[in-house]
């Protein structure tokens, strides 16, 4: 598979947590590059620094030192060196979630188009993409049903559609299958691989589900904050 | 998107339930503001009956109403011929018990001169006094009607005309009848007191003392003036119209008026935490719901907004239900329950101004919820 532009880039990142003997180092020294196309999993035991490195990446947890790079714009280098994060969550960055957090109040569609709504899109616009993505994932027929009516996978299929609703290059995704029997969890993972490449984007997935780790390009351990193996 | 409304609907049932319960309280507020207006009301609405503007009472008290007036029956004419004076009329006030239909009406007797100030301004249905013995007009609220005849002390009076909204500080409804009967009534003894009173060689002797003189000034005329002239008599004073108004409200009333606006405040004060209650528990239960928001990059404004959105909507939600239960039901309470605009106004505001406050409690949550809250289990 031809890879793209570097999407991704984390020099020499550390984040500890307290200071002196209650002190707790998540991240030591890491380097990840990831480029479009790429679909990468980190995998390690629980307190490896897995979930840190993806806040990090999310711009959601400020790292502690080093040099974060999203899309060719950089975003932390000792400090954030964007003013507004949330806006650039809502532009480069799509998220799935172990539990699909959907908003309960509102259909499968209006979850998908609420993102297109918060970056200022027209409702028709929203309404459209909402519609051709969970058609593309095959749950079209579901999309003026709320969330608790939904099955697992189609709860899933929805929280894809929606952390691909704005068209991000990066797409973020903590246990995306850990709800999902073997077979399901084998498709979600070849829809996010799909449409990855249709975007141009890539996906850091953090798992432990082994019977997705064919699905990736990459599986990336940490073990204490150290990145041991990519 | 409106999320706030979405998060309504969705939950409408419960939200509803919740503005139906506010809505509850709300009338009770409401109650409690027409509670008081209505003690002010019908506190004035004695002294404003007559429409007139000097009070002759007797010197050294605050009568007819806060004390006990006595004074001679024949100063009216004194009265009338004083400078300025347009027109004057003696008055009598008593409270009488009088069995009706089974029950016991408790009746605010005012006597008044018929032609002459004092009795009742508009009649609603039927007729004024037309006769000088016998007759008298009856607030609505007595539940006598025209035609129908009620016993007070020796005689029965025909109910011959309906007034509305007359009654005293009490609450008791009034009927007017003529001064001379009203002076019979107060000073007649029963038969049997008679009898006695005969045996032991009394004579019986009317006395012709009323509360009070009422007079109506001419244009122009000096209302002062007069009330000097008045008090040239050592057994009398005078009292302008807004002296009486000032006096029933500083003493006859000021206590439970007092004791309602208290309970009112602290009423008010329930509301507020109520509201700032119900507001800060449906944000605290979304939380979860505000990271997934942060997390997909919704800015501070949509989830102000959504906050914000929701606790003036139930705001606006229990004082429309208050309101509407209150206009429905304040027709059922045993004392006037009056509604002024501007009171329901001012509540609105007030619980305006509650929602803002405790949204802003539960924006202030909200605004600390860590995105990365959302992810994970």
């Amino acid at each position: 598979m031809a890879l793209g532009d570097t999407l991704i880039e984390v020099t020499n990142v550390a984040k500890h947590f307290g200071e002196g003997e209650t002190r707790v180092d998540a991240l030591r020294a890491v380097d990840l590059t990831v480029r479009a196309g790429e679909v990468i999993a980190l995998l390690g035991p629980s307190g490896s620094g897995k979930t840190t490195l993806l806040n990090v990446i999310g711009c959601i947890l400020a790292p502690s030192a080093g040099r974060v790079v999203l899309d060719g714009e950089p975003v932390f280098d000792g400090k954030w060196l964007q003013r507004d994060l949330r806006r650039l969550r809502l532009d480069k960055i799509g998220f799935i979630f172990q539990s699909h957090n959907l908003l309960p109040f509102l259909t499968a569609q209006e979850n998908v188009a609420v993102v297109l709504d918060l970056a200022g899109r027209p409702a028709d616009e929203g309404r459209a993409r909402a519609r051709e993505l969970l058609d593309y994932l095959e749950v079209g027929h579901r999309a003026m049903v709320k969330p608790a009516l939904l099955s697992g996978g189609e709860a899933q299929r929805v929280a894809i559609a929606r952390a691909l609703a704005n068209r991000p290059r990066i797409i973020l995704a903590d246990e995306p299958t850990a709800a999902l029997d073997g077979a399901r969890a084998g498709l979600v993972m070849d829809l996010m691989r799909k449409l990855a490449v249709e975007q141009e984007a890539c996906i850091v997935t953090v798992t432990h589900d082994e019977k997705i780790f064919d699905r990736f390009d990459r599986l990336i351990h940490l073990r204490d904050g150290h990145l041991v193996s990519a | 998107m409106n999320l706030a409304l979405k998060d309504i609907r969705h939950g409408l049932f419960r939200f509803v339930l919740t503005c139906f319960g506010l809505g509850l309280l709300m009338t009770v507020v409401l109650a409690m503001i027409g509670i008081y207006n209505g003690l002010v009301s019908d506190a004035l609405a004695v002294v404003k009956a007559p429409a007139v503007d000097v009070w002759v009472v007797e010197a050294g008290t605050k009568g007819p109403f806060a004390e006990a007036s006595s004074i001679p029956a024949d100063t009216r004419d004194a009265v009338a011929r004083m400078p300025g004076v347009a027109e004057a009329g003696a008055i009598n006030y008593q409270n009488v018990e009088a069995p009706h239909g089974g029950q016991t009406l408790r009746l605010y007797v005012i006597g008044y001169e018929p032609g002459r100030p004092g009795g009742p301004l508009a009649i609603a249905e039927g007729r004024g006094i037309g006769t000088s013995h016998f007759e008298m007009v009856a607030d609505r609220k007595t539940g006598l009607l025209p035609g129908e005849t009620i016993r007070l002390g020796r005689n029965r009076f025909a109910v011959v005309g309906l007034v509305e909204g007359a009654m005293n500080s009490g609450g008791d409804p009034a009927v007017y009848v003529t001064l001379a009967d009203a002076m019979a009534l107060q000073t007649e003894l029963d038969p049997a007191a008679q009898r006695v009173q005969a045996a032991r060689g009394a004579v019986s002797v009317k006395s012709a003392s009323v509360a009070a003189i009422i007079a109506r000034m001419s244009p122009g005329a000096d209302v002062d003036l007069l009330g000097a002239t008045v008090r040239q008599w050592k057994h009398l004073s005078a009292m302008t119209q807004a002296d009486q108004e000032e006096i029933l409200l500083a003493s006859v009333v000021d206590k439970a008026r007092r004791q309602i606006g208290l309970f009112l405040g602290i009423l008010l004060s329930v509301s507020a935490v109520v509201i700032a209650l119900i507001i800060y528990t449906m944000t605290m239960e979304k939380l979860k719901q505000i990271a997934t928001l942060k997390l997909i990059g919704a800015p501070d404004r949509t989830i102000i907004g959504l906050i914000v959105q929701q606790a003036m909507i139930l705001g606006a939600s229990g004082w429309g239900i208050g309101l509407m239960l209150i206009l429905t039901v304040k027709d059922y309470f045993p004392r006037r329950v009056v509604l002024e605009p501007f009171n329901v106004m001012v509540l609105a505001g007030i619980i305006a101004a509650v929602c803002l406050l405790s949204s802003a409690l539960g924006v202030r949550a909200a605004m600390k919820v860590d995105p990365a809250t959302a992810l994970g289990s």
